[in-house]
């Protein structure tokens, strides 16, 4: 491991500065479990460490004024699956991270780490995306808020520029269920080989609307635009579910790698839709958490 | 170089150490203070062996950079025994035969310690689950999870 400086900021304005000054030299560390591993095997060659585990605003799980549910990026994976607020709204979020890695890791694993690592396969991002979230960025010359869909943009590249950081998640009040399913061979400390999150708003019977997001069969959290467009309005029968999942397998784009062929993933992403999709019309949440 | 200074306080005794930035919690407690109890396996966070609890709660402390954990509170497998003697998850262990090369041993005591503290009567499910994050190659694991039921049994 190469040597590096390393700094504790105790404030958000302090944090701020020390990344301006190093103008994209400095990485941020939170949790650590990717950058340790990319620090440990000279994938990532830092010359300084800046530590936001003391930032406080970047801690917490609250309920705002607008009714949203703030999630701050040092949340750990740990507290989002213990936490009321997002059991009771969101439970596909909660479900999503108490199936990542092993419970010691997700006692100090981030939000923020998974989101801002941008790993095609980043487990937190399907769900939230479902949800319509956005996120909060803030750097030493002000702050941003962009919708969490926009903030991926390729394998390991997020929205953030040089000095920004990402501040919080921010979820809005929820429309409709949403479920999260994860497919890979372990239940637990295991990479999605498919990931698939879907949200339906019902009315009077019809899918008022509709969200599905697939993880890992893209570069980056792909949104089933066509998919969705095929569910709004509709009455969901067994051939319009089975329609939407089709047209969801020709949507993504995944290649082939170690952990399954281009071909398996787009046959597993028509199987989860129209599971995701069936669990949600008839009311059963696959994860009743 | 670059070195910092760091203060940890590991199984109660305060600690004052200048560290190269880059050493992890797991040199620290191993190279720095000698706690051999905590084993480096996998160097990757997937084995578990390293576990240790930092301010409560289970970790793989072979991905903690020491210098992030500044005034933490660490409890190594040194600071487990209860009034001098193994606890009642060790015990069990060594009762049950969860206990073969011993490798893993220190990572699934604490994890088991972690477990029991939140959950004094897990299923066997939620078991199984908790300790997905500890390997054990000579086990397969059955006798491990009686282990922790049992102490989990035994406990008032």
């Amino acid at each position: 491991m190469q040597a590096f400086d390393h700094h504790t900021p105790q404030t958000l304005p302090e944090a701020l500065a020390l990344l301006a000054q190093h103008d994209g030299t400095a990485r941020v560390i939170a949790g650590g479990t990717d950058l340790m591993l990319y620090m440990k095997s000279g994938k990532a060659e830092p010359e300084t460490i800046v530590n936001i585990k003391k930032l406080q605003p970047l801690q917490g799980i609250s309920a705002t004024n607008a009714g949203d549910l703030r999630l701050g990026a040092l949340v750990t994976l740990r507290e989002l699956t213990r936490s009321p607020l997002v059991l009771e709204s969101y439970p596909s979020v909660a479900h999503a991270a108490g199936f990542m890695a092993s419970e010691q890791i997700r006692s100090f694993a981030t939000v923020g780490g998974n989101l801002c690592n941008a790993s095609p396969s980043a487990d937190l991002a399907p769900p939230l995306i479902a949800r319509s979230a956005s996120a909060h960025i803030v750097s030493a010359d002000g702050e941003r808020e962009i919708p969490l869909e926009d903030f991926f943009r390729g394998p390991g590249e997020s929205a953030l520029h040089a000095g920004e950081l990402l501040q919080a998640i921010n979820i809005p009040p929820p429309k409709g269920n949403a479920v999260y399913i994860k497919h890979a061979p372990r239940a637990f400390m295991d990479i999605a080989v498919v990931g698939v999150a879907a949200r339906l708003e019902l009315a009077a019977g019809r899918c008022r609307t509709a969200s599905i997001l697939l993880g890992a069969v893209a570069p980056t959290p792909l949104r089933a635009r066509q998919a969705e467009a095929a569910l709004a309005g509709q009455s969901l029968t067994d051939d319009i579910i089975a329609n939407a999942a089709r047209i969801a397998s020709e949507e993504c784009a995944p290649i082939d790698d170690i952990r399954g062929s281009a071909w398996y993933r787009r046959r597993m992403v028509g199987v989860l839709t129209r599971r995701a999709l069936t669990a949600l019309s008839n009311a059963q949440p696959l994860h009743a958490r | 170089m670059a070195k910092i200074l760091v203060s940890l306080s590991v199984n109660g005794d305060p600690h004052e150490l200048y560290l190269d930035t880059r050493r992890t919690l797991l040199d620290v407690l191993r190279d720095e203070l000698g706690l051999l109890g905590t084993h480096r396996g996998c160097d990757a966070g997937d084995c578990g062996a390293c576990t240790v609890h930092v301010d409560g709660l289970p970790m793989t402390s072979c991905l903690l950079l020491a210098a992030d954990y500044h005034g933490a509170q660490i409890t190594t497998v040194e600071g487990v025994l209860d009034d001098g003697k193994p606890n009642s998850l060790q015990q069990a262990l060594v009762e049950k035969g969860g206990i073969q090369c011993g490798f893993c041993t220190p990572g699934f005591v604490m994890n088991g310690l972690a477990l029991l503290s939140e959950k004094p009567r897990p299923t066997e499910a939620e078991t199984r689950a908790w300790l997905s994050g500890n390997l054990c190659r000579c086990t397969g694991y059955v006798k491990i999870v009686d282990a922790v039921m049992t102490a989990a049994r035994q406990s008032p």
